[in-house]
C-alpha cells in the first residue's frame, strides 16, 4: 500500500491559508495590551526578590567583600592618614564601599540571565507571548531592586564609620543606590546578551567590574591623577554614581576645608565640576541607553 | 466530563476572519472571545462568545473530519542551517483533538520542526498555521495558543512548584480571578497538588516532567507539544508519564504533538508521521503503518513440516521456510489468512502464531535502516536547537 502524504488525506481544502499582511497590526494590539505587559514586568520582578531572598547565603557572601573593603582596608589605609585633622578615611571609603555592593549585586543579578539560559528557564521566558521588552525590563527592576535592598543593608554599618544616620541623608543615599543599580543592571544585561556560557562571567568581572570599581574614585579620590587614568576614571559610569553619594556623606559630615578639597573633589570635565543634577540625568541617560541596547539584542536573540 | 466538552474550533478564527479579512477590529473580536474561553474553569470549556465557533470534541478525538479546520497545518515547510537543510519540505494536517507523533531518529529534524511551528525558528521557506494562526505573521497568537515542554527542562529549580507555574499564569495573562482554580486542576491531573509548595529542585526528573506538562496546560492551550516528553527516565516513570498524557487527552480537548523515537510512544497516537533526512517518508495510523510494510509473520507448527512446505507452495503459492520446530511463512493479513490455512492446507496444525509488523519493521521499510542505525549519524543537536549548548554542562551537574 502506498502511503498517503499528508496532502492527498483530505481531499478537500480544509483550511484556506490566511495572508498575513494587514491584521498584524490588529493581532499586535491584541496580544501587546499593557496590563498584560505589566504583570509580565511584575513576575520577572518578583522572581528575581523571590530568588534573592532565598538564597540567604548569597546575601551574607556579598556582604563579605565590602566589609572587608571598609573594615580591613580601610582601616590599614587610615593608618596612612593624618590622625589629627579629626577625619576617619574610612568615611571617605564609606560612599565608594557602597558603590562596590551595588555595582557587584547589580551585575551579579543582570548576569544570572546567562545562568537562566544554561538551565533553560529562559526559553520558558522567551517563548511566551509578551514583549521581550517587558522582561528585559522587568529583569532590570528585578536586579536593581535586589542591589538597592544589598546597598541598604551597608548602609546600616553607617555608624561604624563616622556617617550619621541622618534620614535626609539615607533618603538620598538610597536614591542615588536605587539609580546606580538600575544602570549597572541595564550595563549587566548589555554585556549578558553577548554571554552564552557562564564560563564567560569571569571575563566580566576581570574586564568591566574590577575596572569600573578601580576607576570609579570608590577608594581614592579622583584628583591630581596622571592624565592617562585622570580620563579613564571619566569614561567610567561608575563615577558619575560614586560622586554624588560622596558628596551626600560629606554635605552631612563635619569635614575640614583641607579634607573636603583633598577627598571631595567631584567629578571636573575641564574646569567644570559636574553638579549633583548632571551626573544624575546622565546616570539616567546611561541607564535608558543601555537598557535600549540590552532590549535590541535580546529581541534579536533567538 | 470529557465528551461533552466544548471547544473553540482548533482555529476559533474562520479562514474568512483570519484571512483575506483587513479588518482589525474582527480579528480582534475573535481574539478576545477566545481568551475568555481558553482560560475557563473545568479544563478549557468555552462558553458560546461571539465570534467563536464551537465544536464538539469527539472522545476518540479521530483524524481529520475535513469540515473542520486544522490544529496544524504546514505547507512545504523547510529550514536551511548553513549548507545543510534540516527540514526538507514538511507538510502536514493534524485535525483538532488529534494526538499526533513525529518518530524519527535523533538528527531527523523533528526539534526543528516542532521549533518552526513553535514560533522559535523561521523556516527558511513553506508556510504553516498552528491553531489557525501564522506561525511567521502571527507569532504572538501561535504563542498564546500553544503549550510547550521541552526535551530540557525549563523549570526554575529554586521556584516552588506552584510559583513556576504563577509565573507561567502571569506572563501568559491568565485572567487573576481563575488562576488558583486552574492551578490546582492542573497539579491535581499530574499528581502534584500535595507537593505544590516544595521547590522544584527537590523534584525526580519524572516529577519535574510532569510538572512542565502542568505548566505546559496552564494556558489552556489548543496544542500541546510534547518534545521527547519521556527522553532521559526510567521505563516506570516514562509509563506513568504516559499514564498522565492519557489522562490528560481525556480531560482535556486538545490537540497533541509529540516528537519521540521510542516506538512503544508512537504506537500511542492517533497518528504517526515517520521523519527522515528531514523529509515524511510515511505518515498514517499506526495500524495502517504497520499494515503498509504488507506481511504478518505467520509460523505454524504442524504433523508434518515437510507437506505443510509444500502444501503452502502448492496451494498458496508462498515460499515457506523452516525455522527451528516451526514452518514460517510471511503474507498480508495474517490474521485472515490462518482461517483458510486450516480449511485448505491439509496438514494437521498443532498451534498457530501470527505476528504482526512493529513499528521498527514499518521504519525500517520505509527508511532501509533501523531506528538505532540512524541515531548513530546524528546532527540534529548540533544544529537544530541553540538552545542545548549546554547539554554537555548539564549532565555534569
Amino acid at each position: 500500500m502506498s502511503t498517503p502524504s499528508p496532502t492527498q488525506r483530505e481531499t478537500e481544502p480544509v483550511f484556506a491559508p490566511p495572508r498575513p499582511t494587514a491584521e498584524i497590526a490588529a493581532v499586535r494590539v491584541a496580544g501587546g495590551s499593557l496590563s498584560g505587559d505589566l504583570r509580565a514586568i511584575s513576575v520577572v520582578w518578583q522572581r528575581e526578590l523571590i530568588r534573592f531572598a532565598r538564597n540567604r547565603l548569597r546575601i551574607v557572601t556579598s556582604l563579605a567583600q565590602p566589609v572587608l573593603f571598609l573594615f580591613v582596608l580601610g582601616t590599614g589605609l587610615s593608618t596612612l592618614t593624618r590622625r589629627d585633622v579629626g577625619f576617619d578615611f574610612r568615611t571617605f571609603m564609606f560612599p565608594g564601599v557602597i558603590g562596590m555592593t551595588v555595582l557587584f549585586t547589580a551585575v551579579f543579578s543582570a548576569v544570572s540571565i546567562v545562568w537562566d539560559r544554561e538551565f533553560g528557564f529562559l526559553r520558558e521566558i522567551l517563548i511566551a507571548p509578551v514583549r521581550r521588552s517587558s522582561i528585559i525590563l522587568g529583569k532590570a527592576l528585578g536586579g536593581a531592586t535586589v542591589a538597592t535592598l544589598q546597598g541598604v543593608i551597608m548602609l546600616a554599618l553607617a555608624g561604624f564609620v563616622h556617617v550619621p544616620y541622618n534620614p535626609l541623608l539615607l533618603l538620598t543615599l538610597v536614591g542615588e543606590m536605587a539609580l546606580t543599580a538600575f544602570m549597572i543592571t541595564a550595563l549587566g544585561l548589555m554585556l549578558a546578551s553577548r554571554i552564552t556560557e557562564v564560563q564567560s562571567f569571569q571575563v566580566v568581572i576581570q574586564f568591566f567590574v574590577m575596572p569600573m570599581f578601580f576607576l570609579s574614585g570608590a577608594m581614592f579620590p579622583l584628583s591630581g591623577l596622571p592624565g592617562w587614568l585622570t580620563w579613564l576614571t571619566k569614561v567610567d559610569p561608575l563615577s558619575y554614581a560614586v560622586d554624588p553619594m560622596r558628596r551626600a556623606v560629606f554635605a552631612h559630615t563635619h569635614a575640614p576645608a583641607v579634607v573636603q578639597r583633598l577627598m571631595n573633589p567631584g567629578v571636573t570635565w575641564g574646569s567644570w565640576r559636574l553638579p549633583v543634577w548632571f551626573e544624575l540625568v546622565l546616570l539616567i541617560a546611561l541607564a535608558l541607553a543601555m537598557m535600549g541596547v540590552a532590549v535590541w539584542q535580546f529581541a534579536r536573540s533567538e | 466530563m470529557s465528551d461533552q466538552q466544548l471547544r473553540p474550533a482548533a482555529s476559533g478564527v474562520p479562514p474568512a476572519a483570519s484571512g483575506v479579512s483587513s479588518a482589525p477590529g474582527e480579528v480582534l473580536s475573535v481574539v478576545r472571545g477566545e481568551q475568555n474561553g481558553a482560560s475557563g474553569d473545568g479544563g478549557a470549556q468555552a462558553g458560546p462568545e461571539a465570534g467563536v465557533r464551537h465544536l464538539g470534541q469527539s472522545a476518540d478525538g479521530g483524524p481529520a473530519n475535513s469540515a473542520r479546520p486544522s490544529a496544524i497545518l504546514a505547507q512545504d515547510l523547510r529550514k536551511q542551517f548553513g549548507s545543510v537543510e534540516a527540514v526538507r519540505g514538511v507538510d502536514l494536517d493534524i485535525a483538532p483533538g488529534e494526538m499526533f507523533a513525529f518518530l524519527g531518529p535523533n538528527g531527523a529534524g523533528k526539534t526543528t520542526t516542532v521549533n518552526m511551528l513553535c514560533t522559535l525558528v523561521r523556516p527558511s521557506s513553506g508556510r504553516a498555521w498552528v491553531g489557525g494562526f501564522d506561525v511567521v505573521a502571527q507569532q504572538a497568537e501561535v504563542r498564546r495558543h500553544i503549550g510547550l515542554v521541552f526535551q530540557e527542562s525549563t523549570l526554575d529549580e529554586y521556584l516552588t512548584a506552584e510559583e513556576n507555574l504563577r509565573f507561567h499564569a502571569e506572563l501568559y495573562g491568565l485572567p487573576r480571578g481563575q488562576v488558583a482554580d486552574r492551578m490546582r486542576q492542573v497539579l491535581e491531573m499530574v499528581g502534584l497538588w500535595e507537593r505544590r509548595r516544595d521547590q522544584a529542585r527537590t523534584f525526580s526528573g519524572g516529577m519535574r516532567r510532569r510538572l512542565e506538562i502542568a505548566r505546559g496546560l496552564l494556558h489552556s492551550p489548543r496544542v500541546l507539544f510534547l518534545d521527547e516528553p519521556t527522553v532521559g527516565l526510567d521505563p516506570q516513570t516514562r509509563a506513568h508519564i504516559w499514564g498522565y498524557i492519557r489522562e490528560l487527552r481525556r480531560r482535556e480537548a486538545i490537540t497533541i504533538f509529540l516528537t519521540t523515537h521510542y516506538m512503544d510512544e508512537a504506537e500511542n497516537c492517533d497518528r504517526i508521521a515517520i521523519i527522515d533526512q528531514g523529509q515524511i517518508v510515511a505518515l498514517d495510523t499506526p495500524a495502517a503503518l504497520k499494515a503498509s510494510v504488507g506481511r504478518d509473520r505467520v509460523e505454524i507448527r504442524t504433523a508434518d513440516d515437510d507437506a505443510a512446505l509444500a502444501a503452502l507452495k502448492e496451494r498458496f503459492g508462498l515460499e515457506a521456510t523452516k525455522a527451528e520446530d516451526a514452518v514460517r511463512v510471511y503474507v498480508a493479513g495474517g490474521e485472515e489468512f490462518v482461517p483458510k490455512l486450516f480449511a485448505e492446507l491439509g496438514v494437521a496444525i498443532h498451534a498457530v502464531n501470527v505476528a504482526r509488523p512493529t513499528l521498527d519493521d514499518v521504519f525500517m521499510s520505509y527508511t532501509g535502516r533501523t531506528i538505532r542505525d540512524a541515531e548513530a549519524s546524528s546532527t540534529e543537536r548540533a544544529l537544530g536547537n541553540p538552545w542545548r549548548r549546554s547539554a554537555q554542562a548539564r549532565t555534569r551537574r
